[in-house]
């Protein structure tokens, strides 16, 4: 049964399955996202698709939440502004994203939030916190620096391509994306080399080798073809 | 098993423990295991055997209440307790029974510290063996589980919860009763009861000692449950940095399938409710209840978001009723003594008593049971016997890392649920820290957020970066490093993490900040650079 | 899918890895077992290396990644043997109240470890606990199992120079 509500002062009609984040979608109302990835499971966890529900003090990740009969929902007032802001600040201060030298700059989606959510500095101290590159496998490599822990390639290469070769270890600051056994992906033997990750990836953290800054651009399109078969073809 | 056996059950223990002239009980849980209270009860049955096969019982009981001060015996029927027993005591002790007490170990029990508290949850603890379902029988044990069984249909049970006025006693306070029949209502035919266990606020023993004290309680709160919502399988979800609640909780549960008490057609009903006990690895989040039934689930323990609640889409999809254990452990006399006798007792809309353990720099340290709507100065001065060494009081920190520090001027707050969380607190699982003017306000801050940062799963950002650059900054404020800006930026920080995190644990990371800023905002500026307050 | 035998051998013919396997059949070799198993196997080898996270993965149809998440997400479990001897102090409000850190730190200097590591002779492995549950007796710590009440910094050097000098283990 198909529910009303309102998105910023606009009447809208969502179906039962649908979120706030997919009418939104629909009706052209941008509400940003980075966990987010059409076509994969969502998880809700980097909080920038929040949005504000009238009469309740705590903001909901709009991917996470179905929406209920006369709700009025607000995408895009000064106090998400403001959170979405520091989210991103807190992202930048918490891996090394330099833009210079890396192989996404200009088709990444981090770069392109903050220019679009007007992060124009970083009140915030950098953590500083070294990470590894792996570079082991032959033809892809990850640079940790550069992760934001979204869990896109986690997701895709479990529930898309089914090896599951990727996870995330540890806890808190210290997590971490792992392939296998926390060992170098060149070592991976589950690893089909499809290359999934790399292009979901929404920053240079995954990577084809031998690109040169501001090379690498990603495809998501085949999600979009997996999804198509999934919802029965129409 | 029915009634009628139960019953026999019932009698055959009282009778057997009134065989005794005198019944010696040692507190072994813990607290008093942990200062030698095993060898405290060898030596009295060492001592007791040669005085005759009726003469008196030592019994193993749960805890008593003043853990500071174990390892705790009680004689029955002389009404005496004594404590710091050792096992050199033994002989005294055994041969003073029915003669004057031993006024060296004698403890005060007309102290307010016993003569305060009223004892729901823990009405049995201390007094019965919890390896011994006889023994829990005999007081009354799974009486009420017979009577929802026979007597009352499944809705009729749910009413009396939920007039009861009981409401969640892990932290947030949801209403018991409306949880249940949110879960019974679902047409699902596969259910699950789950009971929380993995207390892991530090400065909280309360549910640990249910567990280990009186563990077959619990068991009866949840098939209680189970029957109410029309589960037939339960989990108990025990921390396994408890191994002795584990081990009894386990026993028990044996016990209890032994009897019939759990298993498939209950009392000859067509009622089957079967537990297993599932042990937590080490992680706070997992008290949050998606990330608890993750771990069920032998996944990473990472929350994600609500709704759907448990009680829709819990457990592997089906419906699920979470509760704690302090709340599992107030059904059976809710069930015994009714809704109404419960609803007496307590204040507003918090109804009942709340177990708290005292802590810190108090003179009585140990668990208390008391009435919702008492004040924290009687429980911190009267209860607790006030602050050691002369020193003053300076704050109570309620509700662990989720909770606040309450200043002196707001002792005579009631602590029910809605008053705690009008001071930036909560009323939590039951934590209750107190410390004196020697403590500084800004190091117990960034003591709670060095918690949740090393606690946060590391999910969603604010929780794992937000909670990490608070710890920072309060790190300056610690280094007297601090300026302005940091002062601002935390204040940013704290309002952002409460508000966009994805779970409980990331939603009340920064009330210590915050309760403390209200209430100690000078000590945050007293350690602020010099020159930045002056010109500032 | 439930299967009654394990689809690989263990690792070693080391007789603990039956109590391993019976866990494992208990839960069917279901793969939501994984942390049951991983416990089994925690307590009967004192760590999880990478030979038995290879074996549970494969023996419950688990992925190696997700075994490792689990493993390094939980605290309890640790990927490393820990020394001969273990000195664990808690952390918990009341001991931090009453001065753990402290004590913590005393131990952490004369014994020359950092918390959570184990010393280079292998004797000693220092670590910490979010709450022991033993606040009544803060400050609290557990040596080799025993919970030691009411420590002082000195008492807890000499009851750990006691402990790592004692010849067993």
């Amino acid at each position: 049964m198909a529910k009303t509500f309102k998105i910023d002062g606009m009447d809208v009609s969502a179906a039962d399955d649908q979120t706030i984040l997919q009418v939104a979608r629909e009706r052209g109302i941008f509400i940003p996202t980075l966990c987010f990835l059409e076509g994969l499971s969502f998880v809700g966890a980097c909080r920038l698709c929040i949005v504000e529900i009238e009469g309740n003090p705590t903001p909901v990740a709009a991917c996470a939440t179905y929406p209920q009969e006369g709700m009025e929902v607000y995408t895009n007032t000064e106090r998400l502004q403001g959170y979405r802001r520091l989210i991103l600040e807190m992202l930048f201060a918490e891996g090394n994203h330099v833009c210079a030298v890396c192989v996404v700059n200009g088709h990444c989606e981090l770069q392109w939030l903050a220019e679009k959510l007007g992060m124009t500095y970083n009140t915030l101290d950098y953590l500083n916190r070294p990470k590894q590159v792996d570079a082991s496998h032959y033809r892809f490599a990850v640079d940790h620096n550069r992760c934001v822990l979204c869990t896109r390639c986690v997701r895709v290469c479990d529930e898309i391509e089914g090896a599951h070769i990727w996870d995330v270890m540890g806890r808190g600051i210290d997590c971490k994306v792992i392939t296998e056994l926390n060992q170098p992906w060149g070592e991976s033997v589950n690893c089909t080399s499809c290359g999934k990750c790399i292009n979901v990836c929404p920053t240079g953290a995954l990577f084809k080798k031998s690109k040169a800054v501001a090379e690498m651009e990603k495809d998501t399109h085949f999600l979009r073809y997996f999804s198509t078969i999934r919802a029965g073809g129409d | 098993m029915d009634m009628d056996e139960l019953e026999n059950i019932a009698a055959h223990e009282q009778a057997r423990e009134a065989q005794y002239a005198h019944r010696v009980r040692v507190c072994v849980a813990t607290g008093c295991l942990s200062v030698g209270a095993e060898a405290v009860q060898e030596a009295l049955e060492h001592h007791a055997t040669p005085k005759g096969k009726h003469h008196c019982l030592v019994m193993g009981v749960g805890c008593m209440g003043l853990c500071g001060n174990g390892p705790l015996v009680s004689v029955d029927p002389a009404g005496v307790m004594y404590e710091k027993v050792t096992p050199d005591d033994a002989p005294d002790i055994i041969d003073s029974l029915g003669a004057k007490p031993v006024a060296r170990l004698q403890c005060d029990t007309n102290a307010p510290f016993f003569t305060r508290q009223v004892k729901i949850v823990n009405e049995n603890s201390g007094i019965i063996d919890p390896e011994h379902i006889e023994s829990y029988i005999a007081h009354g044990g799974y009486s009420a589980l017979v009577k929802a069984l026979t007597e009352m249909p499944p809705h009729d049970v749910i009413t009396q919860v939920m007039d009861s006025g009981l409401r969640g006693r892990g932290g947030a306070g949801y209403p018991t009763g409306l949880k249940w029949s949110t879960v019974a209502k679902t047409p699902n035919t596969i259910k699950y009861v789950v009971c929380n266990g993995d207390e892991g606020d530090p400065g909280a023993f309360m549910d640990r000692n249910v567990m280990e004290s009186d563990p077959h309680r619990v068991l009866e709160g949840m098939a209680i449950a189970a029957y109410a919502v029309g589960a037939s399988y339960g989990y108990v979800y025990v921390r396994a940095e408890y191994p002795l609640a584990v081990a009894r909780i386990n026993k028990a549960i044996r016990q209890a399938e032994k009897m019939g008490l759990l298993g498939n057609n209950i009392f000859g009903t067509s009622f089957n409710f079967n537990v297993e006990v599932r042990l937590g690895a080490g992680a706070f989040v997992c008290g949050e209840e998606t990330a608890l039934m993750a771990s069920i689930e032998g996944k990473r323990g990472t929350p994600r978001p609500r709704p759907p609640y448990p009680a829709e889409s819990g457990l592997w999809g089906y419906p699920t009723l979470i509760n704690n254990v302090e709340t599992f452990a107030n059904i059976p006399p809710i069930i015994r003594n009714g809704a109404t006798w419960f609803a007496s007792i307590g204040v507003g809309r918090s109804k009942g008593t709340k177990v708290f353990a005292l802590s810190g720099k108090i003179n009585n340290i140990g668990l208390i049971e008391v009435p919702m709507g008492i004040s924290l100065r009687d429980i911190i001065y009267d209860i607790g016997g006030g602050i050691p060494d002369g020193r003053a009081f300076k704050a109570v920190q309620t509700g662990g890392p989720s909770g606040g520090c309450i200043p002196a001027e707001h002792l005579d707050v009631p602590v029910d649920y809605e008053s705690l969380k009008a001071l930036s607190s909560v009323m939590g699982s039951g934590g209750m820290i107190v410390m004196d003017d020697t403590s500084s306000m800004v190091d117990v801050a960034r003591f709670f957020m060095e918690f949740c940062m090393s606690e946060s799963c590391g999910k969603c950002i604010p929780c794992r970066v937000g909670t990490v650059q608070m710890y920072h900054l309060l790190s300056k404020f610690s280094n007297h490093q601090a300026t302005q800006r940091d002062l601002d930026t935390l204040e940013r920080l704290c309002d952002m993490v409460k508000y966009t995190s994805l779970c409980g644990l990331g939603q009340s990371a920064p009330n210590a900040v915050v309760s403390t800023l209200r209430f100690f905002r000078e000590e945050y500026q007293e350690r602020m650079i010099e020159s930045e307050v002056a010109h500032g | 899918m439930r299967t009654q035998s394990p689809p690989i051998d263990p690792p070693s013919d080391d007789k603990r890895w039956r109590i391993v396997n019976a866990t494992m059949r208990r839960h069917g070799y279901m793969p939501r077992a994984l942390i049951e198993t991983l416990n089994s196997v925690q307590q009967a080898f004192g760590y999880l290396d990478e030979d038995a996270l290879r074996y549970v993965s494969a023996a419950l149809h688990v992925p190696l990644s997700k075994t490792y998440g689990v493993a390094t997400f939980y605290h309890f479990f640790t990927l490393k043997p820990g020394g001969a001897h273990t000195c664990v102090i808690c952390l918990g409000t009341a001991c931090y109240i009453k001065g753990s850190a402290d004590i913590l730190q005393a131990l952490s200097d004369h014994f020359d470890v950092k918390p959570g590591q184990t010393t280079a002779d292998k004797r000693l492995s220092l670590m910490t606990a979010r709450c022991i549950g033993s606040c009544g007796l803060a400050p609290a710590g557990v040596m080799d199992s025993v919970v030691i009440p009411r420590l002082t910094a000195a008492e807890a050097i000499a009851k750990v120079e006691e402990l790592v000098k004692d010849g067993h283990g």
